[in-house]
């Protein structure tokens, strides 16, 4: 009886009535990241009745979120954003079940943690973690609902669903810096709105009703209330190049220190554990410049950082100003490093 | 002929503006080089990342047709 009240309105929906709301308790949803983005959008899923929700997130609640991730509040900054969440969300709907996952995503975990979810929400603050959850998605033929911001702009798309386009399809390259709302700023209620638009397409996918925003991206602009929907089609070599990710890991017997290959670390901070390991060389990127001398020419040599992105960069670097022929990137950066 | 051009997220910034009319001389320009020419004329890098729509579609191969609407779209990381 309470679930006929409590969720009335949509039922009434002739494309909806019990049988939807059956469909809306038995799926299962996992939102990366509980910023801005992922808030909202698990705050619409769980008062409409999706009945298993997945919190991943590493970061702790700051005050400078509160503008905008409208689950905590001012006497949750220091505490763990997924534990806040989670007793907000239980206030808001207690029928809910909502997992919780404190942690930093690695593409190994998503491999293992996306079997048990049915639809992934992206939102991730990151590009390295945006291709991580769609090469997952892809292997595992699961969809997921992409969106991003910048300032007073909010883009939206649904990747991966039913053979439809992936993110690679749209931006096939990772050149791009990564800016952040901490950086350049965002308006209050911009993440509150392509939040709820990702938990709209989620609801859309459950309930199989309209058209799922697959192979084309909404553009939204709220300082003009102007709208723009690109089309884009799935690209093979780019869905390929998801599908090889787990193959293209570098993979090295044993540890660090019994390895047959060598390493050059270039992040600015390194565990002790590795940076004693005598395969590895760790100059900092901002040290390349001063110490490249230190970097064998002999051998291969394989360069990461944290994603792969950035040892891209100083290896092009490297080649241009000093020559070197012997660099090759980890792709994937330290995460894909597995031993 | 007159073409539409839109720059959004960090584009618009380095254009300075969110759209603009563009008047062509030449009556045939291949997509490509009509970005490399406003990514000339602004000072934007020309990085791979930065996807192009014209008339609503993602492409970077064919021919600019009159009136043609051409969309800037480069990736945004927030959330």
């Amino acid at each position: 009886m309470d679930l006929f009240e409590r969720y009335s309105r949509q039922i009434q929906l002739s494309e909806i009535g019990i049988t939807g709301q059956e469909k809306l308790a038995r799926a299962k949803v996992l939102i990366i990241g509980v910023g801005g983005l992922g808030c909202s959008a698990a705050q619409h899923l769980v008062a409409s009745g999706v009945g298993t929700i997945g919190l991943l997130d590493y970061d702790l609640v700051d005050r400078s979120n509160l503008n905008r991730q409208i689950l905590y509040t001012g006497t949750d900054v220091g505490k763990r954003k997924v534990e806040v969440a989670q007793q907000a969300l239980h206030q808001l709907n207690e029928q809910v079940n909502i997992n919780t996952y404190f942690e930093q995503l690695t593409f190994d975990r998503a491999m293992s943690l996306f079997t048990e979810y049915d639809i992934i929400v992206d939102g991730t603050d990151n590009f390295q973690t945006k291709y991580l959850i769609n090469d997952a998605c892809v292997i595992l033929d699961t969809p997921w609902i992409y969106a991003s911001l910048y300032k007073y702009q909010g883009q939206l798309s649904v990747f991966n669903y039913q053979e439809g386009p992936s993110y690679r399809c749209l931006y096939p390259e990772i050149n791009a810096k990564n800016i952040s709302c901490e950086e350049i700023g965002v308006l209050g209620v911009l993440p509150g709105i392509l939040g709820t638009l990702q938990a709209t397409e989620v609801l859309k996918i459950i309930l199989q009703i309209g058209e799922v925003l697959s192979g084309k991206l909404l553009l939204l602009d709220v300082l003009t209330m102007q709208k723009q929907r690109i089309s884009f089609s799935r690209n093979e070599d780019q869905v390929n190049i998801a599908k090889n990710r787990e193959q293209a890991k570098e993979t090295i017997d044993g540890s660090f220190n019994t390895c047959d290959k060598i390493f050059l670390d270039i992040r600015d901070l390194v565990d002790a554990s590795i940076s004693q390991d005598k395969n590895v060389i760790h100059i900092p990127l901002k040290q390349l410049n001063h110490r490249h001398s230190e970097i064998p020419r002999d051998k291969p040599i394989h360069v990461y950082c944290q994603s792969g992105i950035r040892s891209r960069e100083a290896i092009e670097w490297l080649s241009e100003q000093y020559g070197f022929q012997n660099l090759i990137n980890v792709n994937g950066g330290i995460q894909s490093i597995s031993r | 002929m007159e073409i539409k051009v839109k720059y959004f997220g960090s584009v618009a910034e380095e254009t300075g503006r969110a759209e603009e009319t563009v008047f062509l001389q030449d009556s045939v320009v291949e997509i490509w080089e009509f970005v490399k020419s406003i990514c000339n004329k602004y000072g934007i890098t020309e990085d791979p990342s930065l996807q192009v729509a014209v008339n609503q579609v993602l492409q970077r191969e064919g021919i600019i047709q009159h009136g043609d609407e051409i969309a800037f779209l480069p990736p945004y990381a927030g959330g």
